[in-house]
């Protein structure tokens, strides 16, 4: 298990420089001179040459490509040209912004989405299963950023129960850094208040994410119930008298779930790069947000960072639902 | 495909056709299917007259009425009048032609795309199988949203622009998919046949391989025709690839947002219409599948 894990890591570096090359390679291949953009409308030609000297850009691309990559690793991941920040302090601040909305809903989605597959299945054919049959494919076609409207209107305009958006209001102090996800943070801190404040304001992006995530696990696990139902061993169990419950909470749920996993590590990464949705209705201050911005100001290395990161989570999400795969079926085994 | 070489050609036709038969008896069977078939035939109906028919052709194209704004929805005006006195009905409809051309471009330039990169990484195997697959495996670790959004920012406003931008973020599916059909059929007899009697590569490819993988490929494009139009309604939410005088859903939903609580129509609806195709396209696109690859089925 240990050597498996280090070697899947270290499996990581390849796809690592490639990943970055990758990222590296179309942002020079696209049109648009962010040096230009970044010198201003009135700037001289003189002045662009200056400043393309000063951020490295009129080097031939492969030098460039090295200092990039090899700033990766030392944790310089360049700066903004138009914020002049780097990349790396930004993506501190947003990066835990979109993992804390993504993981709840991932919780959400999970923690609806599996039972109601289960049921689905049981009831295979019957009507709790077309109902949620239906549901789940109209929930996969709803647009995240419509149903994020839709909650918006309904929870924080015309109720005023829920906060219109953001993650914690301006005038507040926010509780101190510690892992940047606000719950978190709040409850280290002990400060109770801040954690409700804080989990209101991740209440309806979570809740507008979650949909196509659940429909999905629910979809996948009634498949999988499904599977496992005809297997010859739960035949074996009712044969033995056991109990409908104990059939289905003991043994079905549990061989039902570990197909699912994979499902909800895919999930993770895909949701990552889905996040600009939401977060540009919520103004969720995240990497969504962070990459719109430098995108439509043409600046590249902001929009690399954060492509880089997401490519790094939705490997690593992987590889901890592979790690999981094993614990939960033996009959998995990893050398 | 064995079977029917040895039954003769005549029979081959006729289990074809009892195939054929079959499926339709099955989608006819589903509901759902059913409903998104009628969905979908509505939607192309309205993209193809629904330009000529609007009750208010001139706000289509650009034209504003301020004395109208902000009119409810009303017998006059079905879905109301926006911050422009533009008839919202008017736009909707004329958006769903660009929905459904975007979307349906999008669709057909990645299967080429795809096609062309799984036929020759499937076909001829070795380091070029290696090679090809191995950006296709990358290029799917990218976000596909924020990759779609950076190309079509860099191009410039355009739906042509935006609808390649997406379409280089969505052919590594389709490439994934053609490479695996592709290197179970060229162990095929008739391609060993064809190989023998001194067919180069591309035509083997072109007229022994690709015609016979060609229904999972229509399988695929039929299921991503509605996140297709979901993305493109997606980055005319950003503000990426359209402009306002358009009539893009998506780029009409990000406008009204401002006018939110008071004007809820003017979101409500072209939001409406975005929900209704995707969703009719996957019903769609679900009772196909559920016909043309029985394994799927349950």
């Amino acid at each position: 298990m240990l050597i498996y894990t280090v070697r899947r890591l270290l499996l990581l570096i390849p796809v690592l420089v490639g990943l970055s090359l990758l990222v590296f390679t179309i942002s020079h291949l696209l049109p648009g001179d962010p040096v230009k953009l970044a010198a201003g409308p009135q700037a001289t030609q003189a002045e662009i040459q200056s400043l393309a000297r000063e951020l490295g850009t009129d080097r031939p691309l492969p030098a460039q490509y090295w200092s990039y990559a090899t700033g990766l690793v030392k944790g310089d991941w360049g700066q903004s040209v138009l914020t002049r920040r780097p990349v790396w302090d930004d993506l501190k601040i947003y990066l835990p912004a979109t993992l804390e909305l993504v993981i709840a809903a991932m919780v959400l989605a999970v923690a609806i989405g599996l039972p109601a597959g289960l049921v689905s299945a049981v009831y295979a054919n019957r009507w709790p299963d077309y109902l949620s049959r239906t549901l789940s494919l109209a929930a996969i076609s709803m647009p995240r950023f419509f149903l994020g409207l839709l909650l918006q209107l309904a929870f924080a305009m015309w109720l005023l129960w829920l906060p219109l958006g953001g993650r914690f209001p301006i005038i507040d102090e926010p509780p101190p850094f510690v892992t940047g996800f606000l719950t978190i943070d709040a409850l280290v801190a002990g400060d109770l208040g801040a954690f409700a404040t804080a989990l209101k304001h991740l209440a309806l992006p979570a809740a507008a994410m979650c949909l196509s995530p659940l429909a999905t696990i629910t979809r996948m696990m009634r498949a999988s119930t499904l599977e496992v139902l005809q297997q010859d061993y739960v035949l074996t169990e009712r044969a033995l008298g056991l109990s409908q419950r104990l059939i289905l909470f003991k043994y079905v749920f549990k061989n039902a779930l570990s197909a699912t996993l994979t499902v909800i590590g895919l999930y993770v990464g895909w949701l990552l790069g889905g996040t600009v949705l939401v977060e540009t209705v919520f103004d969720w201050p995240g990497i969504g947000l962070y990459a719109t911005k430098a995108i439509v100001t043409q600046d590249f290395m902001p929009v690399m960072g954060v492509t880089l990161a997401i490519g790094v989570v939705f490997i690593l999400s992987n590889l901890v639902v592979d790690l999981a795969y094993g614990l939960l079926n033996p009959r998995v085994r990893y050398e | 495909m064995s079977a029917a070489v040895e039954t003769g050609p005549r029979n081959a036709l006729s289990s074809r056709w009892q195939n054929w038969r079959r499926g339709a008896y099955r989608f006819r069977q589903s509901t759902l299917s059913i409903v998104g078939l009628v969905i979908v035939a509505l939607l192309i109906a309205v993209a193809l007259v629904g330009p000529y028919v609007v009750p208010h052709p001139e706000h289509v194209a650009g034209g504003v009425s301020t004395a109208m704004r902000f009119r409810p929805p009303s017998a006059q005006f079905w879905f109301g009048t926006n911050e422009l006195g533009q008839d919202v009905f008017s736009l909707v409809v004329a958006g769903s032609r660009i929905s459904l051309l975007a979307g349906l471009a999008v669709v057909v330039i990645a299967a080429i795309f795809g096609t062309l990169i799984g036929a020759v990484a499937g076909y001829f195997g070795r380091w070029v199988d290696e090679a090809l697959m191995r950006f296709t495996d990358l290029m799917l670790t990218l976000p596909s949203l924020i990759l779609a959004m950076a190309i079509a920012a860099a191009l410039g406003p355009g739906i042509g622009n935006m609808v390649f931008a997406i379409a280089m973020s969505w052919w590594p599916g389709f490439a994934r998919l053609v490479r695996g059909e592709v290197m179970a059929k060229k162990e095929e007899v008739f391609v060993q046949a064809a190989r023998a009697l001194g067919a180069g590569a591309p035509r083997i490819l072109m007229r022994h391989i690709l015609p016979n993988v060609i229904s999972p490929i229509i399988v695929k494009m039929s299921l991503d025709m509605g996140f297709a139009i979901l993305t493109v309604a997606s980055l005319g939410f950003v503000g990426i690839g359209v402009k306002p005088p358009t009539p893009e859903w998506g780029s009409l939903l990000s406008l009204a947002r401002g006018y939110m609580p008071d004007y809820w129509w003017t979101a409500i609806f072209p939001g409406m219409a975005i929900f209704l195709a995707v969703f009719g396209f996957n019903l769609l696109g679900d009772g196909l599948r559920d016909v043309l690859d029985p394994k799927a089925r349950r």
